[in-house]
């Protein structure tokens, strides 16, 4: 049987093949498919067969974009069944742009599933909440403190008690449980004010909110300006931000994505300060890719490679600026969780671990596989749970190795993921897991 | 696949390990060489009974079965080349024991080679064949290409370490060769023939692989040459002087330029060649081998010589070594890795032929290798896109075996003939030689079932073709 391909199929390459070669065809042809990327993979180890692999899914993006299998039929899946970790980037030997070929098979399926109408119903709602809630910063906002309502009203208890999410879906109801403990809103910092710093002013930051972050974890964030304020970082908070659109370009939709980082790249240019700063691995990353996702416009790719010049996570500031003013002594073991865009995309794994080791009494324990994605994977563990279970159940046997009391993560998907792998596990009781800012802020004795 | 056949194949192997639609298949569809086969079906078998009742349903409706490890093989070997059944082995992989008493490793097929290595040192113990993809290879897969590594001038290649298997035949019976003994001179060595048969006598369910105690300690050092040929003396004169590295490894010009582009090492690009040397055993005889390695690199002609003073300086050598294929590769899309091997006293010789071949095709051919077994890795960095420069490729490619084999050397030291290196068969072992070959392959093998289309040309096929 030859493989090789007739002509017609090569001259007749549809419209969104056409896209996709465009887009990706150099990019899957610098793939030598040595496999180096194999081990690497977490869904390849999960799911145990080649099209699970990076080397696959690089192969059928190139056959995509060859017309040998159809975009909808035979890529949507495997594409869809990529976490987008990229620790397949960090293995490869020849350095293939793993995270552009998949972005760009993304939009490619998403446009032609706009064609032919094709929405599963998890896709329908995910493309409301990517087109008419997170762009939004308000929106967002509003839904925090509904969420904060449905907490402190103890309709939750009730809710829980009755099992009534579990009747509706299970990732939703696992979901419900893990959902952190929301402050109230009158502590929000005001977005377009700027914060001093305590003591001499060594630097002027200002500081990415985030969209889930501002609006869920928005007690990280305030912790976040405290730590930056005490080792003399001026806070600027720019008003104008959004959304990073880290969510979008993950799901295909490359030009929502492009005006969210143009606006974000306003926003920050005006605040003039030093260095732009984030708290969470995944948008930290999309940040610190502007000048890819812009490469093509030139009028901004410029300002872009600026922008990306002075982003940085919270850590690396934490350590260039520290030490930090630490007030009390922690009780019991840490162990540390590596976000995947934080470690793989950002190169960021040595700061996070050297502020804990940092922190006075504690004792740091690396676990087994923390390089690993913990398979959150932004909204990955809701769209194909059963997947996401599977590696998180194993990622959790490495916990258990530890015999760590707090389990650490630097990005808001990962912790809320951890926290349901103790969950399921049945030892929230007794590990808890916090985002490095608020293990930080603790010992610093900020509240 | 006919609608019958696929209902006995699901008899023999439980659905989700059967994969049938087109996405799946083309997974299946290459190796890290050349080439793109789509296969019929893939499946994935747990044990060497569900596979010798795959083979034999094979052997009775006549389908090619294609076994395949992690696909690093740089020959081919797994390429379903006449469509047919690919048997992904990597689900294979329960079994990894380490028996202390008897220094043996006994394995599954489908376990990552660099497992192995790791299973071992735990115990004390080493498995020395180390192929560059061993952190990615399955050992069922170096075991039938017999593919080794750095290490086989001091270490012997991968045959040396496997005494006992586990086959089934191409008929589907389940047969043992060998034993958990060194010592057996019982019947034909059939764990020798198995060995390096590129799975078209056998296909590996089990094996027993002979492990050694660990080397206590190592020392390495890097010695850079004006003159190609004075690299080649410094290898010959060290291993005449007594003293056996565990690795020596070359690197030509174009090498160390690539590597210096794409990772500044701090090399020396003007150097016409650079060798690294490693020394493993007793610390107390290490430290006097490496300082004899020194001066006779220094009296050779070497430009300058680089002893590890420790670890951090020791990975900081091989970094640059490893560099090699990840660097070449930046300079075109398309790489065709060859292995010809050489007798040692020939490698000053064979370097000189690659430079010929490299001026006269005009081509980027790099050299580098595992000079002390006079193993060299030739590639060639192309675009297979660019036809006109492939079927220059191509006349290179016969060249380059064509220089070996008149040197007294073969076709491959490691990757195996596949389907790159079948159409010269003939030149290296002549027409009464390959006819013994394949008559052992059609006693074996009557309806032609295991790995077809590999190793043996195809009628009237003298060279390679890389173009469509």
């Amino acid at each position: 049987m030859s493989s090789l391909p007739s002509s017609k199929q090569i001259s007749n390459l549809d419209g969104k093949a056409q896209k996709l070669f465009d887009l990706s065809y150099d990019a899957t042809n610098q793939c030598v498919q040595c496999g180096y990327c194999l081990p690497a993979c977490p869904t390849y180890e999960s799911m145990g067969k080649e099209s699970a692999s990076p080397r696959g899914r690089i192969n059928l993006v190139k056959m995509a974009a060859e017309g040998k299998i159809d975009i909808q039929q035979d890529l949507a899946e495997p594409i869809d069944l990529c976490l987008g970790c990229r620790a397949c980037e960090v293995a490869c030997p020849v350095g293939v742009p793993y995270g552009h070929i998949l972005e760009s098979a993304k939009e490619v399926i998403a446009e032609k599933q706009a064609e032919e109408k094709q929405f599963p119903f998890g896709d329908k709602v995910k493309s409301i909440l990517l087109s008419s809630v997170f762009p939004y910063p308000k929106r967002l906002r509003f839904v925090g403190n509904l969420t904060r309502f449905y907490q402190s009203s103890r309709l939750n208890k009730v809710i829980r008690k009755g099992k009534i999410i579990d009747k509706i879906s299970e990732p939703m109801a696992q979901m419900e449980k893990i959902l952190p403990l929301l402050e109230a809103p009158a502590k929000r910092n005001k977005w377009g004010t700027t914060i001093p710093a305590k003591g001499e002013t060594k630097a002027s930051v200002a500081f990415f909110a985030g969209c889930i972050m501002d609006a869920m974890m928005y007690r990280t964030n305030r912790l976040t300006i405290e730590l930056l304020t005490s080792i003399g970082c001026e806070v600027i908070i720019p008003k104008t931000q959004n959304c990073c659109g880290a969510l979008h370009a993950h799901q295909g939709m490359m030009k929502q994505a492009k005006e969210m980082a143009k606006r974000n790249i306003e926003a920050f240019e005006r605040s003039g300060a030093d260095y732009y700063i984030n708290n969470a691995g995944g948008c930290g990353a999309m940040l610190r890719e502007y000048d890819h996702l812009l490469v093509d416009d030139a009028s901004w790719y410029e300002r872009a490679k600026e922008f990306v010049n002075k982003s940085r996570d919270i850590s690396e500031m934490l350590v260039q600026y520290g030490p930090l003013p630490f007030k009390k002594e922690w009780q019991g073991m840490i162990t540390y969780q590596d976000s995947c865009h934080l470690r793989n995309v950002q190169g960021v794994h040595q700061e996070p671990r050297l502020l804990l080791k940092s922190i006075p009494g504690a004792t740091f324990i690396e676990m087994e596989g923390s390089d690993r994605c913990c398979a959150s994977g932004g909204i990955y563990n809701l769209l194909h749970f059963e997947e996401s279970m599977k590696i998180l159940d194993a990622k959790m046997e490495n916990v258990k190795k530890t015999k760590a009391a707090t389990i650490v993560t630097a990005n808001p998907g990962c912790l809320l993921q951890m926290r349901l792998g103790t969950e399921r596990q049945g030892t929230s009781d007794q590990v808890q897991t916090l985002h490095l800012v608020e293990v930080l802020a603790e010992a610093c004795e900020l509240q | 696949m006919e609608k019958h056949v696929l209902e006995e194949i699901k008899q023999i192997v439980s659905e989700e390990r059967i994969f049938l639609n087109l996405a799946e298949r083309y997974s299946y569809s290459y190796d890290a060489s050349f080439g793109e086969y789509l296969p019929e079906i893939a499946v994935q078998p747990i044990s060497a009974e569900e596979i010798s009742q795959l083979v034999k349903l094979a052997n009775k409706y006549r389908i090619p079965v294609y076994p395949r490890g992690a696909a690093t093989s740089l020959s081919g070997g797994p390429l379903p080349v006449k469509g047919g059944m690919v048997l992904d082995m990597t689900r294979l992989n329960k079994k990894l024991v380490i028996d202390r008493e008897n220094l043996l490793a006994i394995v599954s097929p489908g376990v990552i080679t660099a497992d192995i290595h790791k299973k071992a040192e735990e115990a004390g113990l080493f498995y020395p064949p180390d192929p560059s993809s061993s952190n990615v290879s399955t050992i069922g897969g170096n075991l039938l290409e017999n593919s080794s590594g750095p290490k086989g001038l001091k270490y012997g290649t991968t045959k040396e370490y496997v005494i006992g298997l586990e086959v089934v035949t191409p008929t589907g019976e389940i047969i043992h060769t060998g034993g958990k003994t060194v010592k057996n001179v019982t019947g034909y060595d059939l764990t020798r023939l198995i060995v390096g048969s590129e799975g078209t006598l056998g296909i590996v369910t089990e094996a027993i692989l002979r492990l050694i105690p660990k080397p206590q300690a190592r020392k390495t050092l890097l010695a850079s040459f004006d003159r190609l040929v004075d690299s080649g003396h410094a290898i010959t004169h060290i291993l005449s002087a007594g003293v056996l590295p565990s690795a020596m490894e070359l690197m030509d010009n174009a090498c160390i330029r690539a590597v210096e582009n794409f990772s500044p090492s701090g090399l020396p690009l003007d150097a016409e060649a650079l060798i690294i040397v490693e020394v493993d055993g007793h610390p107390t005889a290490l430290k006097e081998e490496i300082k004899r390695c020194e001066s006779i690199c220094l009296q050779a002609g070497a430009t300058n010589v680089r002893v590890a003073q420790n670890e951090e300086e020791r990975m900081s050598i091989w970094k640059a070594r490893k560099m090699v294929s990840p660097a070449i590769t930046q300079i075109g899309p398309t790489k065709i890795s060859e292995d010809a091997t050489v007798p040692r006293s020939q490698i000053p010789a064979m370097m000189e032929r690659l430079k010929e071949i490299r001026e006269t095709y005009q081509l980027n051919l790099v050299v580098f290798g595992h000079a002390g077994d006079g193993n060299l890795h030739p590639n060639i960095i192309t675009d297979k896109r660019n036809i006109e420069e492939m079927k220059r490729v191509e006349d290179a490619v016969s060249e380059i075996f064509e220089a070996a084999v008149s040197l007294g050397g073969t076709l491959s030291g490691e990757h195996g003939i596949g389907t790159l290196k079948a159409p010269y068969m003939e030149m290296e072992l002549g027409k009464d030689g390959l006819m013994m070959m394949k008559k052992i392959k059609e006693a074996w093998d009557p309806h032609n079932i295991l790995n077809p289309g590999k190793i043996f040309p195809e009628h009237g096929q003298t060279k390679v073709v890389l173009t469509s």
